[in-house]
Order: C-alpha cells, then structure tokens, then sequence
C-alpha cells in the first residue's frame, strides 16, 4: 500500500521517513474529511445568512452596520499568517540543520498574527453592538452573529491547538506526532482563510456593494 | 451568598417539580395520579435497573474488568459490542413505550388514561430513541464490528476517535434517560419543530434536553462516519480494491459519506434552536424576522440523508446473509455497489417531499416529487438482485434467512406506500395521518430493525465464539414479523379514514377495531423482544455445545470468517493478500485456507485510554448544565473535554507491541486446532456438531 503514488501529496516531512510518511497519510487525509464537513457548516450558515437578508425586522441593515477598512486590515493579517505558516512547514522540512529555533519563530509569527486577527474581529463585533446590530435584533443580525463570530472562534481554537502543539514541541522536540499534528492545524489555517473569502465577499463586499 | 442563593447557582432552574410524581403529590386528581403512577413506574424501572447493574458489578468485583476490558478499549470490536448494546437497552425502553401508545389509543375512543403531554413525551422520545439511540448505534456497532474484518484490517483508521464517538452516544442516550426521572422531555417530537419548541410555546426543560441530546449523537456520529470513511479508503488488506469489497462495505462508505455530508446541516439546527432558546436569537421564530420554514429545509436536509443511513447498512448486511446462506455468490455485485451509491447521491436531491404541505410552490413539490420516485429505480435493483441470489441456491432458513425474506416481502410493500407518498397531490391527502407513521415503520421495522436482528444473529458467533440458539431466535423472528404486520398494517387503515398522527384520543368509533389489532400487535412485538432476551439467556447458558472456534460457522465467503471465533485482539495475524472476491470462498473450495504464513510480524496495537470515558462524561455533563441551567455543570464539563483533548496529544506511548513469537503462538495453535476439527455439511450447521469447520458448499454437492 505504502507507494510513492498512495503518499498523501501535501505531506511536508522531513526527508527519509517512509515510516512517518505512512503514518501521516491517513492522519492528514482524515483531516481533509473532517475539514469537509466544516465545509458543509459554513456553506449552510452563508446559504442561511443570505436568506435572511431581508428579515430585518426594521432593525439596521449591510450598510448601516460595516465598515471595510477594518474588515480589509483583518483580512490581510490573516492572509499574512497562513504565509506565515507556509513559512514554518518549508523550514520543517528544510532547514538544513533540522533546528528548531526557525519553526517556533515562524509559528509564533503566526501565532500573534492569529490572535490578532481575532482581537480586532472582536473590536468589530463591540463595535456592532454598539450600533444596535445585536443578535436579539433581528433574524438578518442572527445570522450574521452565527456565521463570522464562528469563523474567529474557529481561529481561537486554531491558535489554542497551535500553542498546544508548541507545548509539545517544548516538551519532545519535532518528533512525528508534532510534525503530524504541524500538517492538520496547516489544513485547517488555510482552511479558515478560504472560509474567510468566502465571508467577507458574500458578507462584506456584497452587503456593501 | 445566602443558602438559598447558593441553591439557585447550584441547582439552575431544578427543583421538586421536575420528579414525575409531585404533580400528583401537589395536585391529586384521577387524570394526574394515573399519568404520576406511569411516569414514576418507568423512572423507578430505571434506578432499579441501574442499582442492580451497579449492585451486579460489585457484588463480582466487575468494575475493573469493566473499565480495563471495555470502557476504556480502543478495540473496534468491543467498541462494536458496547454499541450494540446499547442500543438493545434503548430498544426495550422506546419498545415499553410504543406499547403504552398503543394501549392508550386501543381505549383512547373520547378519552383514554393519558394526559395529552405525557403522549406527547412518549411519542416523542419513542421517535428520539429508536432513531438517535437504537438505530444509529446498533448500525454504527455492526459497522465497527464488521468492516475492519471484512476489509482485512486490525482495527480502524483512529481509534481513540471511535471510542469518543460511542462515548459521546452514549451521553446522548444517558441524557435522554435522565429525563425520566428529572421530567419533562420534550412534547415537540422527533423533529422538533419550532416554534412550537420556541421558548414562547415550549418555556421548560423538554426541548432543551432534545436539542443537547441529538446534537451530542449527531457529534459522535459525525466522527463515526469520518473515522469509516478513511479506515475504508486507507486500511484496506493489500489486493482487496474497491469493487473486491464485499458488498457491506460497500454500503458502510455510502453511509460514512452520507454521515459526513448529513449530520452537519443537524448539528445547525439544533445549535441555532439552542441560540434561539438561550440567547434569544431570531433563527426560527414567528416574530423578529425568524424563518420556521429554514429550520424545516435543514431538519430534512439531514433528515432525508438520514433515511438512507439507516437503511444503507441494512441493504449491506441482507446482502451478506442471502449469499451466504444461499451458499451462491451475490448476483449483480457491480449492480448492487452502483445502486448504493446512486441511492446515497439521490438521497440528497429529495428533502422537500418531508414537507410537501408547507407552502411551497407546486411545481418546485413535482420536481422533489420526481426526485423521490427516482430513488425507487435503484432500489428495485437490488430487490431483484437479492432475488436471482436466492434463486436456484441451496437456501437454509436459519434466523438471519427468516429476517430476510421477511424484509423482502414487506419493504417491498412499504416502498410502494413511499412510492403512493412521493406523489404530491396523494400526500395532501394522507399527510399527517397515520398512514405516514405506517409507512416509515414499514421502512424501518422490516428494513433497519430486521437487517440489524440478522446481523446479530448472523455475526454473534464471530464476537462470542458461540451461536445463539436457534428456537427461540426463530420465534423471536417470526414474531417480529407478524406482529409488525399486526401492529402497521391497520394504520395505514385508519391513516386513510383520515386519524391525524400524534393525537392522544379520537372520537371515530370506525377507528376502533383498527387500533385494537394495532395493540395486539404491539404485544406480539413486546413477545419477539422477549423472546430475544430468552435466546441470549439460553445461548450464554448453553455456550459450551454452541462453540464455533474454527470461526466458520456459515460457511461464509468473506475474510472475516477466516480467523478465528471469538477474533483474536489484532484480527489477522498476518494481514491476508486479496486476490478476488469472496476471497475465502475461493480459498477452501482450492484448499488454500487455513494455512500457515510464511512468517509472522509484531503487531502494534493501541493501548487503553480513558479519554473516550471522559470526554462521555464532560459531555453528559455539559448538557445535562445546559438544560437546567447549572452554569457551573456546563462549563465544568466543557473544561474537562477540552482539557482532556489537551492532554491527550501530551501523550506519546499509545502503542502496544504485541511480539511477533506470541501472534505465532496463538495462530499455529488455532491452525492445529481447525485441522483436527471435523468438517460439517450445512445441514448440520445448527447442530453441534458444527465447530466452525465449514465444508465449502460447492464441494458438499459433489
């Protein structure tokens, strides 16, 4: 079974570990399957949303309510960590002194970036709550408040496993399961961005357009 | 704090309401005490039951046995069994209850004994059950069980995953048996419709301990089909490719991606009903801007997937018992695997035909009309392939044989009341009306229950190392078979003299004679359940003339008969090379089976954890917190599943090496063993003669 062609193709492990290479293969392809049905979540929290656009209720609307700059500042924080992360899988498998120091600071880059991102979404969201878009007002604010808080709590408990999996880094050095575990959390981070295309046009863009 | 601000924190909104008889206590009447004296009965049923398991398990010092050999394995096999029975225990719980349904409308002619919301939890929890906790788990056990064998695996592809998976059932189920001593559960029924499960119509507990119990099933069930999903695609036996599966494993992927892409649109539901709830949001509501009508779209979009989830892996176990008790190979293998599958693609295309009457425009009801009679096709296919295997075998009617053609009579019988339903305009008609109720159990009963009843009959051999005893699984069949006739049949009658579904009393004479021969069908069920308990009484007690260690006992085709019985820990000792279908078929009938390998490997195995136990337990306490508003519940169980999760991936010794000199052992015994056992014809398969031993059915003819 253990063919070259069988590998899972984003596996990005140290070189000559035909061993973790097998091991990772399920691993990482469960993950896919699971990040499939997450998939399914948030494209019926976008369907729904966009059926309630117009259950306003005389409550505020799209454009009483956002703004883009922030939403704009967000979105490049975010897309700066998934680089980041990139970054830290390349020198994973890389660097040529299989040190540690380059992956933790990469991580932690992309660590701060991803509490970042969630700090300044929840600004937004006072922010919004403020403006009378509390969630109690409307079917439209529901919906809204089930589908972005969602993403960023998806990013919280991204960067809570990120800092777990740095813990263990600590603890035991990149052995497989770390390397492993490295290759899920990068499915779901990319993951989370494409979601957040996914919002801030259909959300942002088309509510203000 | 004062004390009794303290007890308000502590306690939530639980106080002496909540136990089934202070009503009757606080408010004694006729109506009041009779309903008290039933619920009371039923929750005192369960404390006993379980100070008696508790009693049992230390009276013989069982608890560490229990915790170290059960709850804490990560063997697909014993996860497999825990599954199973627990859904046996929720079976006599949601059985004890249709029957009191049916007693009460055999007398509910302008009244009867039941108060209208005490039938409202009974119908609703009978739904709740029999879907969420006998029928997912007793499909999800027999998948466990069954597919890492029969696709020559050693165990799933995340096996801490699965034992989470049934832990968190499990809490789902315990959740809904706390309602019977800590009352209400919900009036709503199983789909749980709002608003009437809006807090405006529905203030107490019963809606919130419905909504925390199917979004903790759906969760584990979510895992399952995951873990099944991959276990499939990546740990299958070297040779065994897709279409050399057999055709259960066919129908487990179907049901794994059913599962994955179904159980999500649930899991939404029940959230956004919980936010509407807790949160006062606006999802579902009549005012505020809600939409009853998405709750309907997203109930169905799992629900209809749903359907095919539970009849899918009983299409895969009837396919595995007709062939083999035919002693024929299945006909239309190919037909049967592209069947499933087109099943579980169209079963998504079809929601709509769940609401028919709500509103939508009539030519958007004709397409979903259409859609529906589609799946029909496929369907037809595999009734007929099922047939033309039968045909011309040497057929033996042993208990899973008596299920299936019992199944195949009857489903054909409900396909055709589905086939009546699909049609728009007819279900104006008949919406609503027990005649729906009679044609979903005529999927379920003789389709799921049945299918699931042969799978244990027809696997139990290979988990215990025995065979159930014949005579009272044969009367428990056929029981269950008449009195499922008995029991739906009149209410397809009085569906079509116009008696709504869910209503306590009638006041149509003409109704009568219907729901009287509906009771004594329910009894006839109540009788095959016993006799169910009977068998297995007998068999346990039996166990040592019913012995089958050679592993054989059917003369079965597919690898899982070719190891020995009860399977050893890590299944094969060598993993088999595949090279066809029906690959131990093939193997005795060319004398290849039972050989010695070449050599042996250790095997690694997972070791033990006691994450599974904990996370059930978090779960079960976060939304036991959740329904009584016990903060403090809630947010400590949600810490300790997250701790738990935490800690687990600290841990780095989850493998046990299992040396390659102790598998050799162990396996040569066994060989020695089956070579000295005598080979028996299939007429002495329910003798005891039969050890397991199998003599090939094409050589027997010779």
């Amino acid at each position: 079974m253990n063919t070259e062609t069988g590998r899972h193709p984003g596996l990005n492990l140290g070189s000559g570990h035909a061993e973790a290479h097998g091991e990772a293969e399920a691993l990482v392809f469960g993950f896919w399957v699971f990040m499939m049905s997450d998939l399914v979540t948030f494209g019926l929290l976008l369907a729904t949303y966009v059926t309630m656009l117009d259950n306003l209720a005389g409550g505020p609307g799209p454009k009483d309510l956002f703004e883009l700059k922030p939403v704009f500042i967000e979105t490049l924080v975010l897309l700066t960590s998934s680089l980041t992360y990139g970054m830290a899988i390349l020198s994973l498998k890389h660097d040529p002194g299989r040190r540690v120091q380059p992956v933790l600071a990469w991580l932690g880059l992309t660590l701060v970036l991803g509490l970042a991102f969630v700090a300044m979404e929840a600004k937004d969201l006072h922010a919004l709550l403020a403006k009378g878009g509390a969630p109690q007002r409307s079917g439209f604010l529901s919906a809204f408040w089930a589908l972005v808080p969602l993403h960023a709590l998806h990013v919280t408990a991204a960067a809570l496993w990120l800092m777990a999996i740095v813990a263990q880094v600590w603890r035991f050095g990149l052995d497989t399961p770390v390397k492993t575990a490295l290759l899920r959390l990068g499915v779901l981070w990319h993951f989370l961005d494409v979601v957040w295309i996914a919002i801030i046009s259909v959300v942002f863009l088309g509510g203000l357009a | 704090m004062t004390l009794s601000g303290f007890l308000d924190a502590a306690l939530g909104r639980l106080d002496w309401n909540a136990l089934p008889f202070w009503e009757m206590v606080a408010h004694p009447s006729a109506s009041s005490i009779i309903n008290g004296l039933i619920a009371s009965g039923a929750a005192g049923v369960m404390v006993l039951g379980a100070l008696v398991t508790v009693w049992a398990l230390t009276r013989y010092s069982l608890w560490g046995a229990l915790w170290r050999d059960w709850l804490t394995s990560l063997d697909h096999k014993k996860i497999g069994i825990m599954y199973i029975a627990l859904a046996f225990v929720m079976l006599a719980r949601a059985l004890a209850e249709a029957s009191v349904m049916r007693t009460q409308q055999a007398v509910g002619l302008g009244g009867g004994f039941l108060s209208p919301e005490h039938f409202g939890q009974l119908f609703s929890t009978h739904g709740t059950i029999m879907i969420f906790f006998m029928a997912m788990p007793f499909l999800t056990g027999v998948i466990n069980f069954v597919m890492p064998l029969q696709i020559g695996a050693r165990d799933v592809a995340f096996p801490l995953l699965n034992s989470v998976s049934l832990a968190l059932t499990a809490a789902g189920a315990a959740l809904v048996m706390a309602s019977l001593l800590l009352t209400p559960f919900s009036i709503g029924g199983w789909s749980g419709y709002p608003p009437f499960t809006e807090t405006g119509y529905s203030p107490d507990v019963g809606p919130d301990y419905w909504i925390w119990a199917v979004t903790l099933s759906s969760l584990g069930t979510t895992l399952a089909g995951m873990n099944f999903a991959v276990t499939i695609y990546k740990k299958r036996a070297p040779g065994m490719t897709m279409f050399r599966m057999p055709l259960f494993c066919w129908t487990a992927l179907c049901v794994s991606i059913l599962m994955i892409f179904a159980m999500p649109p649930l899991t939404l539901a029940t959230s956004m009903l919980a936010l509407d709830r807790y949160l006062d949001f606006h999802f579902f509501t009549n005012t505020g801007g809600g939409d009853p009508m998405l709750y309907a779209n997203m109930f169905w979009l799992f629900g209809h997937p749903e359907v095919y989830i539970l009849i899918l892996p009983a299409f895969g176990v009837y396919s595995e018992v007709i062939s083999t008790l035919s002693g024929k190979k299945l006909y239309g293998y190919t037909s049967l695997a592209l069947a499933t599958i087109c099943i579980a693609v169209l079963s998504f295309t079809v929601w709509v035909h769940h609401f028919f009457t709500m509103g939508q425009s009539a030519s958007l009801n004709a397409v979903f009309g259409i859609a529906t009679m589609l799946i029909g096709i496929p369907t037809g296919v595999k009734v007929y392939d099922w047939m033309l295997t039968l045909y011309r075998g040497r057929v033996r009617l042993g208990v899973p044989m008596i299920y299936a053609a019992g199944f195949l009579m009857l489903f054909v019988i409900g396909g055709a009341t589905g086939i009546v339903l699909a049609n728009p305009s007819l279900d104006y008609v008949t919406h609503n009306t027990l005649f729906l109720v009679a044609h979903f159990h005529n999927m379920l009963i003789p389709g799921l229950l049945f299918g699931m009843l042969a799978a244990y009959a027809f696997w139990f051999p290979k988990a215990f190392g025995f065979r159930l005893e014949e005579k009272w699984g044969r009367r428990a069949a056929v029981s269950w078979i008449a009195g499922f006739i008995l029991a739906f049949f009149p209410l397809y009658g009085l569906g079509l003299l116009g008696m709504p579904r869910r209503t306590v009393a009638f006041f149509e004479p003409a109704y009568l004679p219907f729901t009287l021969v509906a009771l004594a069908g329910a009894g006839l069920v109540l009788f095959a359940f016993g006799c169910l308990v009977a068998q297995l009484v007998v068999s346990i007690r039996e166990r040592e003339r019913r012995r089958v260690p050679a592993g054989d006992p059917w003369d079965g085709r597919s690898l899982e008969w070719s190891i020995p019985a009860p399977a050893p820990e890590w299944n094969f000792a060598v993993l088999p090379k595949v090279e066809t279908r029906d690959p131990f078929t093939e193997a005795k009938e060319q004398g290849r089976a039972y050989r010695s390998p070449e050599d042996y490997e250790d095997i690694g195995m997972p070791r033990n954890s006691a994450v599974g136990p904990i996370v059930g337990v978090a779960g079960f306490a976060c939304a036991f917190g959740l329904v009584w508003y016990m903060w403090w519940l809630a947010s400590l169980g949600a810490l300790l599943g997250l701790g738990a999760m935490l800690a687990r991936g600290f841990v780095r010794d989850t493998v046990r090496v299992i040396p390659a000199a102790e598998v050799r052992k162990a396996h040569e015994g066994w060989l020695a063993m089956v070579h000295a056992t005598p080979r028996i014809p299939r007429h002495e398969e329910n003798t005891p003669a039969n050890l397991g031993h199998a003599i090939p059915a094409s050589q027997e003819e010779q």
